[in-house]
């Protein structure tokens, strides 16, 4: 049996365990407010960009010098997983769901005899899969210095992006993340960014656009910056997740410090009792036995 | 007057949507004047000043840096990578920008046409701001 100081002391770090945990998920859920905000911010540009692309690359897609960044370089040999995740940890399985995701990836393409290049964003998940795949990863974008997420940030890692696509150094890129569904959900999701899947034309979208410049010009624009929105977004659900999935973890450990708090008290008090009743059991004996 | 919806969004937000009368947008191939009832278009933008006029007057101007624009009979919607007031515009700022710009321009006199043509988009877009900071 514990003795009743070492109680003491067990209690009251838990107690304090209990009040970071607290702080934590309440900074979380301001955080995640703002991070919220912010993904529904960027969500009409988006838009916007998927409707304009949609009537634009129906119309460029057959043709034989269409860009890479649409069509791809037309093989499927190497491939390359951009993966993001958060920076921090003490946010549940957030970070590792998405680093199983994308070990599950890279597992089945390699079966299917392709070679894999990894790009990490956000440090957990360089530090998940450099574990196992070190020689595959080919950069590790941080961005633990940042504050805020800006778009600058998500046009950066798209230019690296393109870069590597300029240099021939994969065929197909697909973007692994969390997608933020609500607070308490997340799902890690594979997304294709290159060959660019291209938006269904709506139906009663029938006014023939003019262009000007011409189709193939707007759309060497419009493409790069298309690759930087669908990132920009990712980093944003990241975030929102992020954000999500600690302030759950930090209301699963609060409750449960809570319990331990209890579970510690009583046996503070019953074994405080029994010290008692001992005392009392020997001063009675040893009077009696005078 | 006929009157369009108009709607400029960046990256990070949607800075501005309501009915205007007419809207004039820095088109790459030269200033359009957009009023209700135009041909649908798809424009790509260089950098220059969006100005919208409501009841015959001019009641906004911003600066934008580059972008698209999806011209339909009822409404116009800008996407721009930034876009500022012009009120708010930093001279200062236009001018380092400009500078940065050159100097990109200078780096990349070597390099493949696209990345020349980038580097030469990115300095007429610089120096379009500054003019646009520098004007009363």
């Amino acid at each position: 049996m514990p003795s009743l100081k070492s109680l003491r002391l067990r209690i009251n770090s838990v107690k304090s365990t209990r009040k970071i945990t607290q702080a934590m998920k309440m900074v979380a859920a301001a955080k995640l407010r703002r991070a919220q905000s912010q993904a529904e911010a960027a969500r009409p540009y988006a838009e916007r960009m998927e409707r304009m692309l949609a009537s634009l690359g129906a119309s460029v897609a057959g043709t034989p010098d269409a860009p890479k960044l649409l069509v791809g370089t037309g093989a499927d040999r190497v491939h390359l997983l951009v993966v993001v995740t958060a920076e921090r940890g003490l946010c549940g399985g957030f970070n590792t769901n998405v680093g199983r995701f994308a070990r599950a990836q890279v597992r089945a393409l390699e079966a299917e005899g392709k070679t894999v290049k990894i790009v990490t964003v956000g440090r957990k998940g360089a530090v998940y899969l450099r574990r196992e795949f070190a020689n595959r990863i080919v950069e590790e974008i941080s961005f633990a210095n940042k504050k805020r997420i800006g778009f600058e940030d998500a046009a950066e890692v798209s230019a690296r992006i393109s870069e590597m696509l300029d240099g021939g150094q994969f065929d197909v890129c697909t973007l692994i993340y969390n997608r933020f569904r609500n607070v308490i959900s997340q799902t890690p999701v594979g997304q294709q960014l290159i060959p660019a899947p291209l938006p269904e034309v709506a139906a009663d979208s029938g006014a023939q656009y003019e262009f000007e410049p011409a189709e193939e010009e707007i759309l060497a624009r419009l493409l790069p910056q298309n690759l930087a929105i669908q990132i920009y977004r990712a980093l944003l659900d990241n975030a929102a997740g992020f954000y999500g999935s600690q302030m759950t973890a930090m209301d699963n450990a609060t409750r449960n410090a809570g319990e331990m708090i209890n579970k510690l008290t009583l046996n503070y008090n019953r074994t405080r009792q029994a010290n008692i009743t001992r005392e009392l059991i020997e001063i009675i004996s040893g009077a009696e036995a005078l | 007057m006929a009157s369009f919806q108009l709607e400029l969004v960046s990256p990070e937000k949607l800075l501005l949507s309501r009915a205007v009368e007419m809207a004039v947008i820095p088109a790459a191939e030269g200033e359009m004047g957009v009023l209700a009832g135009h041909a649908p278009m798809i424009v790509a933008l260089r950098g220059g000043v969006i100005s919208v006029r409501e009841g015959g007057q001019v009641t906004e101007q911003l600066f934008v840096a580059g972008g698209f624009a999806e011209v339909a009979p009822d409404r116009v919607t800008i996407l721009a990578e930034e876009a500022t007031p012009l009120a708010n515009l930093s001279k200062s700022e236009a001018q380092l920008r400009l500078k940065e710009a050159e100097a990109a321009m200078a780096a990349a006199a070597n390099e493949t046409l696209e990345k020349r043509e980038a580097a030469m988009a990115r300095m007429l877009s610089a120096r379009a701001m500054v003019e646009a900071a520098t004007a009363p």
